[in-house]
C-alpha cells in the first residue's frame, strides 16, 4: 500500500514480537481454562465410550476379567426375541411421542404467542409437568390408570365404557407410557415459543392484507419459518425419547411382565440384573447406533424442509 | 384491528375476540395437562376410605395430616439430606466448572480451541446409555459405589450445555473489560474469578434452576449408585415407597409422598420461571 519508513517496520516488528510472547501466554491460560471441560469429555465421553464398544465385544460379569469373544453378544441381540420386542415398542413409543409432543407444543405456543399477562400464567401451567420428575409422573400416573378406581376409567365408566387395563393389559401398557410422554411436550413448547417470537410480524400484516385466513397464515408462514426449531426439537425429541427409562422402570416396579420393557428398561436388567456387561454394552452400542441414523437421516432431509431467509447468513 | 391489547408479554398484539378465544382454549387445555396434578392433591388430602368411594367424593375434610404422616413412615429427613448434599455440590461444581472452561473458549485465543469446543458441543448427542456400563465399572473399581462420588465428581468437568451458555454470554461482553483489568496488573484466573464470574448473574440463575431440578429428579443415577437405604436420594425412595409396613401404599400416602418429593423442583420452578425460560430459549436458538 503505502511506503513505510525502516524506523517504522522495526518498531513494528519489536511489536509483534511482543505481541506473540503475549498471544503464547494467552494460548497457555486458554488451555488451562479449558481443561475441566477436556478433562470431562475425555473421562465421561470419549474415553467410556470406546470402552463400551471394547466391552461389547467381551463376556464379562465384574467378577472375572472380560473375556474377548468377537462379534458374538451382536450375534446374540439378532435373535434375542426379547430384544426385538424391547426395539419394536422403544421405536413405537419415539414415533408417537415426538410428532405428538411436538404438534401439542407447537398449537400452545402459536396460541400463547399473544400479549396478554395472563400468558405467563399459561406458559407455566402447561410447562410444570416437565419439571417433575419420572419417578413422581409415574406415581402421579400409575394412580390415574388404576383400572378399578383410576380417574381415567371412573371417567370412561361414566360413558357406560369398561376402561381397559392400563398398565395391566400389555397391549395398553405401551399406549399408557405414550400418553405420560406426550404430557411432557412443555420443553418443546417453550423452544417453539421463543422460535415463534423471531417471525416478524409484517409477514402476518402483508398475509392478512392478501385476505390469508389464521389456519392459512399459520400453515403458510409459521410452520416454515419454524423449520429450524422443529428441526432442533426432532433431534432433541428422538433422543430422549430412545433414553426414557424411570416411568416405565417404576410403574413395572414387581410386573414380570416385558410390556414396559423399553429399551434402557431392558439395558438396566441385562447390565444390573443379570450382570451381562458386555451383552449390555452391545445394546447400549446398538441404540447408539440407531440414535445416530435417525439424527443422520433428519440431517440428511434438511435441506427438503428446512426454510432458509435469501440473504441469512 | 381496532383494540390491540398492551401489555409488558412478548408475543404479538391481537383483537379482543381473538384474545378471549385464546384464552378459552389455552384455558381447556391448561384443565387436561393439569388434572392429573390436582388429582394427585385431592387424592392425598382424603381419608384412605374416601380414596376408594366411587363416584369420588368432591367435599371432604382436608386431612393435612396424610403428609405429617407419610414423613413418619420413611427417614425422610436421611432422603432429604442426602438429596441436599447432592444437589448442592453438582450446582456448585457444575457453577464453577462451566463458567471456568467458557471464559476460556469466549475470550482467550489458542490453536485448536474451535475444534475442541465442536468436540464438546458433539458430546451432547451423545446418549448417557453408551458411557453408562464402562463408567459405573470404573467407578466400581476404585470403591465409589455406594457412596455419593458418582453423583457429584462429573459435574467439576463441566457439561456442554451450560458451557456453551456461559460462553455466549462472556461473547456478548466489552473486550474493554478484560484491556482495563490487565493495566491494574490483573492475571487471566483473577479476571475471571472477580470481573466474569459476577457479571454472569444471569446466567448463573438459569444454569442452577436447571441443574437443581435435574439433578433433584435425578433416578438412574441414584438408583445404580447409592445401593444403601440410608444412602438413597428422594426420587429413589419414591420409586420404592411401600407405604405403611402393616397395610401397605394406600392411595392416600402414595399421592402424598408424591406431592412431597414433586415439590422442591415446582417450587424452584415457579420462583425462578423467568430464569428457567431464558435458558430453554438459549436451547432452541442454540440449533
Amino acid at each position: 500500500m503505502t511506503t513505510t519508513t525502516t524506523a517504522q517496520s522495526r518498531q513494528r516488528r519489536a511489536r509483534r514480537q511482543r505481541l506473540s510472547g503475549l498471544r503464547r501466554r494467552e494460548a497457555l491460560w486458554c488451555y488451562i481454562f479449558m481443561t475441566p471441560a477436556v478433562l470431562g469429555v475425555l473421562v465421561f465421553a470419549i474415553g467410556p465410550m470406546i470402552a463400551s464398544l471394547w466391552l461389547s465385544f467381551t463376556d464379562y460379569d465384574m467378577l472375572s476379567s472380560p473375556e474377548f469373544i468377537g462379534l458374538k453378544n451382536y450375534t446374540k441381540l439378532v435373535s434375542d426375541k426379547l430384544f426385538w420386542h424391547s426395539l419394536r415398542i422403544t421405536m413405537l413409543y419415539a414415533v408417537v411421542v415426538v410428532p405428538g409432543s411436538m404438534l401439542a407444543g407447537l398449537v400452545v405456543a402459536i396460541l400463547l404467542n399473544a400479549k396478554l399477562p395472563v400468558m405467563g400464567f399459561f406458559r407455566s401451567a402447561y410447562y410444570l409437568p416437565s419439571v417433575i420428575g419420572g419417578v413422581a409422573v409415574a406415581r402421579v400416573w400409575g394412580m390415574l390408570y388404576n383400572t378399578d378406581h383410576g380417574l381415567f376409567n371412573l371417567i370412561l365408566g361414566l360413558f357406560g365404557i369398561d376402561g381397559p387395563g392400563w398398565l395391566t393389559d400389555e397391549n395398553w401398557v405401551i399406549w399408557s407410557l405414550i400418553f405420560m410422554g406426550v404430557w411432557g411436550f412443555g420443553g418443546t413448547m417453550l423452544i417453539y415459543l421463543a422460535g415463534l417470537q423471531g417471525i416478524p410480524k409484517e409477514l402476518y400484516e402483508a398475509a392478512e392484507v392478501d385476505g390469508a385466513g389464521k389456519l392459512r397464515q399459520h400453515l403458510s408462514i409459521t410452520v416454515p419459518m419454524l423449520s429450524g426449531v422443529t428441526f432442533f426439537n426432532l433431534v432433541m425429541g428422538i433422543i430422549g425419547a430412545l433414553q426414557v427409562f424411570a416411568e416405565p422402570f417404576v410403574l413395572a416396579n414387581g410386573n414380570p411382565s416385558n410390556a414396559f420393557l423399553l429399551l434402557p428398561v431392558y439395558l438396566y436388567r441385562v447390565a444390573f440384573d443379570y450382570l451381562e456387561m458386555g451383552y449390555a454394552s452391545a445394546i447400549a452400542w446398538v441404540v447408539f447406533a440407531i440414535t445416530l441414523v435417525l439424527t443422520a437421516l433428519v440431517f440428511r432431509s434438511l435441506p427438503l424442509w428446512v426454510h432458509t431467509e435469501a440473504g441469512d447468513d | 384491528m381496532a383494540h390491540r391489547i398492551r401489555s409488558k408479554e412478548g408475543g404479538v398484539g391481537i383483537s379482543r375476540t381473538e384474545a378471549s378465544v385464546r384464552v378459552l382454549l389455552l384455558s381447556l387445555g391448561c384443565f387436561l395437562v393439569l388434572m392429573p396434578v390436582a388429582w394427585t392433591v385431592l387424592t392425598s388430602l382424603k381419608t384412605a376410605q374416601q380414596t376408594l368411594e366411587v363416584p369420588p367424593v368432591w367435599f371432604f375434610d382436608p386431612q393435612w395430616s396424610n403428609y405429617a404422616e407419610v414423613l413418619t413412615l420413611v427417614p425422610f429427613q436421611n432422603y432429604a439430606l442426602n438429596t441436599a448434599i447432592i444437589v448442592t455440590s453438582v450446582v456448585v461444581g457444575t457453577l464453577l466448572s462451566c463458567s471456568f472452561s467458557a471464559y476460556g473458549f469466549a475470550r482467550l485465543r489458542a490453536p485448536g480451541r474451535n475444534a475442541i469446543f465442536g468436540v464438546l458441543m458433539a458430546t451432547m448427542m451423545l446418549p448417557a446409555t453408551v458411557t453408562l456400563v464402562p463408567t459405573y465399572i470404573a467407578f466400581n473399581k476404585i470403591g465409589w459405589i455406594n457412596t455419593f462420588l458418582p453423583l457429584i465428581v462429573p459435574a467439576f468437568f463441566g457439561s456442554a450445555f451450560f458451557i456453551f451458555m456461559f460462553r455466549q454470554f462472556y461473547l456478548s461482553l466489552p473486550r474493554e473489560l478484560e484491556e482495563a483489568a490487565r493495566i491494574d496488573g490483573a492475571g487471566y484466573f483473577r479476571i475471571w474469578w472477580s470481573i466474569f464470574l459476577p457479571l454472569s448473574m444471569p446466567v448463573i440463575a438459569t444454569v442452577t434452576v436447571f441443574t437443581f431440578v435435574g439433578t433433584y429428579n435425578d433416578f438412574f443415577g441414584p438408583l445404580i449408585y447409592l445401593t444403601d437405604e440410608s444412602k438413597w436420594t428422594i426420587s429413589v425412595a419414591l420409586s420404592s415407597f411401600g407405604g405403611s409396613p402393616r397395610i401397605g401404599p394406600q392411595l392416600h400416602m402414595l399421592t402424598a409422598a408424591t406431592m412431597i418429593a414433586a415439590a422442591p423442583s415446582i417450587i424452584v420452578f415457579l420462583l425462578a420461571q423467568r430464569y428457567y425460560v431464558n435458558g430453554i430459549s438459549v436451547s432452541g436458538i442454540n440449533k
